[in-house]
């Protein structure tokens, strides 16, 4: 099926969102060249983080991101921009409405211009492995050190330690 | 010394040649076993780089996408030499800091600093060119490489107080067990990614995020570059290993049939005498 160029732009949304459907259903069988070759309008989705990737150039409908400059999701054809990553939860939703939450600790987002996201996190892991317990531990221990810290320098580690424990416990708890 | 003295008259005493061949022994059996170390060590490494080649990727991808040129008008550069502590694996440090000396033998080197990621490529670069070298790092390659480590090289970078306007990781590339290539990826100063002609279509930038973005992605593509390299240091290594086995086997063989040959020769010696002592007693 070959459309005309001006044919393409006044392309009714409705038949779009049908060819859309149809190649969401291609993709389920063949991910891997469609992932491979995310077409226009997609956005190619990478989140690696040191420990683990977990999307390489996939489709995605939308990912939620906690930067500094607040939280903030993205959608196919952001507006490209670079943030920085806070600790918190990254929360990815796929092309069949499945979502997945990931813990990240810190990193970088960049969204470039033709649709390309990459979101890179120091350490990364999905929210079901992260034990409360453990994470309440971690946080009084960081917080015993913050209190401690003799120099500066030790005590903005140790703020940080604490910011990314308190965001651990939020996570799992939620 | 005696060894040597005997062989030349093609001479030598079974004793030496005994000697010899069980230090050839030794040897082998050590490069056997290091043949085998560096194969576990390069599972692991090869599963691990598998994992942060989307992670190099997606840092590198902003820079090229932004197109982002190293300024003009900065011809200060940096060159990071991302090689480890340990030998005997090959060519991987040679080449890498051979990447650097060709660069450093060319006019402009003047501007050009070196960090040295490892001893191996300080070894090499010292002697020649220790006045462009800022700082080194060592202790890489005992352990995998890990993000901590990665993240104190781009600290040490950053407080170096060196200016650069651009520079270049120069890393080892795997590409198959048997086959790796020197490789580079990019480093530019805030004022180079200022001023990238398609800086401006990034929305909401500040110059606390570019700092931040800067420092993190420059951490990342050293990870990267760790990683990339110890995959490459274990696969040669593994092949330097079994190279220096199968040497040693050879030696092995001739000094046995050099021994077995001069033990005959006593043997048959031994019996001219007797037989034609008692010869002449006749």
């Amino acid at each position: 099926m070959e459309f005309q160029p001006q044919y393409k732009i006044t392309m009714s949304y409705t038949l779009r969102s049908l060819l859309r459907t149809v190649s969401r259903k291609l993709q389920v069988r063949s991910y891997a060249a469609e992932a491979a070759a995310p077409k226009e309008g997609e956005m190619a989705f990478t989140f690696a983080a040191g420990n683990k990737v977990f999307y390489d150039k996939q489709v995605v409908k939308q990912v939620d991101v906690p930067s500094f400059s607040g939280a903030f999701g993205i959608l196919p054809k952001h507006v490209p921009t670079l943030a920085v990553l806070k600790p918190g939860v990254v929360t990815v939703t796929e092309n069949d409405g499945k979502q997945s939450k990931i813990f990240v600790s810190s990193g970088t987002i960049t969204v470039n211009e033709d649709s390309s996201v990459q979101v890179l996190a120091e350490e990364a892991h999905p929210l079901e492995n992260l034990d409360r317990a453990a994470a309440q531990e971690a946080l009084s221990k960081a917080q015993s050190e913050f209190n401690s810290a003799a120099n500066e320098q030790a005590k903005a580690e140790a703020a940080i330690a604490v910011e990314v424990a308190e965001e651990i416990v939020k996570a799992a708890s939620a | 010394m005696v060894v040597n003295h005997q062989q030349s008259r093609n001479m030598a005493t079974l004793k030496a040649i005994s000697i010899r061949l069980k230090s050839v022994k030794n040897i082998q059996k050590i490069t056997q076993s290091m043949k085998m170390v560096s194969a576990a060590k390069y599972t692991r490494a090869e599963r691990e780089l598998k994992a942060a080649r989307p992670y190099g990727e997606g840092a590198v991808q902003f820079y090229e996408k932004a197109e982002v040129a190293p300024p003009e008008d900065e011809p200060k550069q940096l060159f990071i030499a991302m090689t480890s502590d340990r030998g005997l694996c090959g060519a991987v440090h040679t080449g890498v800091s051979k990447v650097i000396r060709t660069r450093l033998s060319e006019p402009g080197a003047e501007n050009i600093k070196v960090i040295c990621v490892g001893d191996k490529s300080r070894a090499i670069l010292q002697r020649l060119y220790s006045k462009h070298i800022i700082s080194v790092c060592n202790e890489i390659g005992r352990l995998p490489p890990t993000f901590l480590d990665a993240a104190r090289i781009a600290n040490a970078i950053m407080t170096s107080g060196y200016d650069f306007g651009s520079g270049k990781i120069i890393y080892n590339k795997f590409k198959s067990v048997v086959s790796y290539a020197q490789s580079n990826l990019p480093l530019f100063s805030r004022n180079a990614v200022e001023s990238a002609p398609k800086l401006a279509v990034y929305d909401s930038l500040d110059s606390d995020v570019l700092q931040s973005y800067m420092e993190f992605s420059l951490a990342s593509m050293l990870f990267y570059a760790l990683k990339e390299g110890a995959c490459s240091e274990q696969s040669s290594r593994m092949t330097a290993m079994d190279n220096a086995s199968k040497n040693a086997g050879e030696m092995i063989d001739k000094l046995t049939l050099t021994f077995n040959r001069t033990r005959q020769a006593v043997i048959t010696r031994e019996l001219i005498e007797i037989i034609s002592g008692a010869a002449a007693l006749d």
